[in-house]
């Protein structure tokens, strides 16, 4: 399994901490997944004061990784600002690096990224990009020390899936050595199937399983799904072909028609 | 240490102190006074105030409505209140009308299946409950039985009902037999499990419209609801925020709240706006209420964003408590 930063993780599902009923369903939900990474995104306000306090301490008591990120940060400026309070509060050099560029898709505004990136990795911050499928902004994330790119699979909160199959096919063709992630999108437990076996090295999600219904069930079903997604990657899955090819040889039977 | 409950000696001559005199406290006072209990009355302030998050609700009475994110002791216990409240309050039960935008739709579906109590409505049944929204909405989802109630009218019912009965807020704590804890985030010193959900809301006036019930609004980011207090005012809410924060509303919140205001009806735009609201509310890790006995300390807390709407099914189990031995249904003793 890839590492990311030096670090191993128990599961590829990175699941948010956000949009839960209670924060009791949530670190239900943890349990059910067993996510290997807890994403948390800090609003500055709560940082500033530190008056989140109450419900960080419930989310690192999970006993997960945490990876803060900087939801919702418009500019480079924002985005470093927050970048530097997630590490002051949660005694992490992880930041999962979101700036969004567009208020209604919320896509990442790739040119701040690159920007911000190379500014919190000169800083000795391990940068986890929120980007697209583009291979070349991809590319200039890596000369500005990232060392794992999260590509979209859709726009956030949206549940679409993986928007551009082809896009994340080639990306993960270009960058065989760096963890992927696909980050942003997943809707249901097949798409992060769908991810894995693809050979993504790990998926986030927050909103398919806060938002479900039961959570819990959602989190527990996100689990199972990327699992059967990894070891069917590893199994090496068949190559699929335009025409019907019978499984069983029709020469040899015993009575042709 | 698990402490027992069935020792504890009640009785209806037993001198009880309230501390803490926002919904909960009052509305607890209220009932032990009602069934014949000696009830002392402690807070800082001598009367309801905008130190007291209760001030800052919504007042609605929307069980059924809450039950889409909350879990299931808050429809049951919820439906309590409504008739409870008629007996300190105008009830207004005209119900609720659950909307949204076109874009999402399918927003309302999902509200519907996680929710009862409701019927679905098209737009002429929209335009018949309310005439000022005709035309805007195709479809909705009507909760009949729900109501409101003015908060801060209510607040003050029941402090002047109490002090009808000789019961008047004071600052200092006297000798009693037990004491009921209602002091809301304030506990937080002994409640470690104890939060606050940090909710920002509005008071506007806007005659140019006129709604004569809750308004909910569903909306990708925050639950926003309207609820009208009567000669074109309208209290808007309300943000949810994971932070013990109780004062400083940010733009963001103001925008996301005026904006969704501004798509329910554009007149909305030419409000005045009255109030901004601030406040933490108490909350548990399951955002569920708690009765919790400390030797001859009961503390009832974290009523989360239900304080009118579960205050009176509190009450009424602190007073079974309290003169019966019932254990009530939220109690969990084994906490510090």
């Amino acid at each position: 399994m890839a590492l990311f930063y030096g670090q191993e993780l128990s599961s590829p599902l990175m699941l948010g901490t956000a949009l839960y009923p209670s924060p009791a369903i949530m670190v239900e939900a943890f349990r059910a997944s067993g996510a290997g990474v807890a994403t948390v995104s800090l609003r500055r306000e709560s940082g500033a004061g530190r008056s989140g306090q109450a419900f960080w301490s419930i989310v690192r008591e999970m006993g997960i990784p945490v990876l803060p990120n900087t939801a919702g940060c418009h500019t480079v400026k924002e985005a470093v600002t927050t970048a530097r309070m997630a590490r002051e509060l949660f005694g992490t050099r992880w930041i999962k690096l979101e700036v969004i560029g567009h208020t209604d898709t919320l896509q990442p505004d790739v040119f701040g990224l690159v920007e911000a990136a190379g500014i919190l990795c000169d800083e000795g911050f391990e940068v986890f990009p929120y980007t697209t499928e583009d291979l070349i902004v991809g590319e200039r994330l890596l000369d500005a020390g990232c060392k794992v790119l999260m590509p979209w699979g859709a726009p956030i909160g949206s549940g679409l899936g993986l928007n551009n199959l082809q896009g994340l096919r080639t990306m993960r063709a270009q960058f065989p050595d760096v963890p992927l992630v696909i980050d942003a999108g997943i809707g249901l437990p097949s798409h992060a199937a769908q991810a894995m076996e693809i050979g993504f090295d790990a998926v986030l999600l927050n909103t398919a399983v806060a938002k479900a219904g039961d959570p819990v069930a959602m989190a527990r079903a996100f689990g199972l799904a990327v699992a059967a997604g990894r070891a069917a990657h590893i199994a090496d899955p068949m190559e699929p072909s335009d025409m019907a090819s019978p499984s069983t040889p029709l020469i040899g039977k015993a009575f042709l028609e | 240490m698990v402490r027992s409950t069935t020792s504890i000696e009640c009785g209806p001559l037993m001198q009880v102190n309230v501390i803490g005199a926002g919904v909960v406290g009052l509305c607890v006072a209220t009932e032990l006074a009602r069934r014949g209990m000696g009830v002392a009355l402690v807070d800082r302030e001598p009367a309801p105030g905008p130190h007291s998050c209760s001030w800052w609700a919504g007042g609605m009475l929307a069980p059924w409505c809450e039950r889409e994110s909350a879990e299931e002791p808050v429809l049951r216990l919820g439906m309590e209140a409504l008739d409870w409240w008629s007996q300190i309050v105008p009830v207004a039960r005209t119900g609720t009308l659950v909307l949204a935008l076109d874009r999402d739709r399918k927003k309302l579906d999902q509200f519907a299946r996680r929710t009862s109590g409701f019927e679905v409505v098209d737009g002429d049944a929209v335009t018949a409950l309310e005439p000022d929204l005709a035309g805007r909405f195709d479809r909705g989802l009507y909760f009949a039985r729900e109501a409101h109630i003015a908060p801060r009218d209510a607040l003050a019912a029941l402090h002047e009902g109490l002090a009808a009965r000789g019961i008047v807020v004071r600052d200092r704590v006297p000798a009693s037999e037990y004491s009921v804890d209602c002091r809301g985030l304030a506990a937080a010193d002994t409640l470690k499990d104890l939060r606050g959900v940090k909710g920002e809301m509005l008071l506007i006036r806007c005659p140019d419209m006129n709604l004569t019930r809750t308004v909910r609004l569903l909306h990708p980011r925050i639950p926003l609801y309207i609820v009208p207090r009567g000669d074109g005012v309208y209290m808007v809410g309300a943000t949810m925020i994971e932070s013990g924060e109780r004062d400083r509303i940010t733009a963001r919140s103001l925008l996301e709240m005026l904006s969704a205001a501004y798509a329910l009806h554009p007149a909305f735009a030419e409000a005045e706006i009255l109030e901004i609201g601030v406040d933490a509310r108490p909350a548990f890790p399951d955002n569920l209420p708690r009765i919790r006995r400390d030797g001859t300390t009961i503390r009832v807390n974290g009523l989360y964003r239900h304080g009118f709407l579960l205050s009176p099914s509190l009450a009424r189990m602190i007073a079974d408590f309290l003169l019966n031995g019932t254990i009530p249904e939220v109690m969990d003793e084994n906490r510090p």
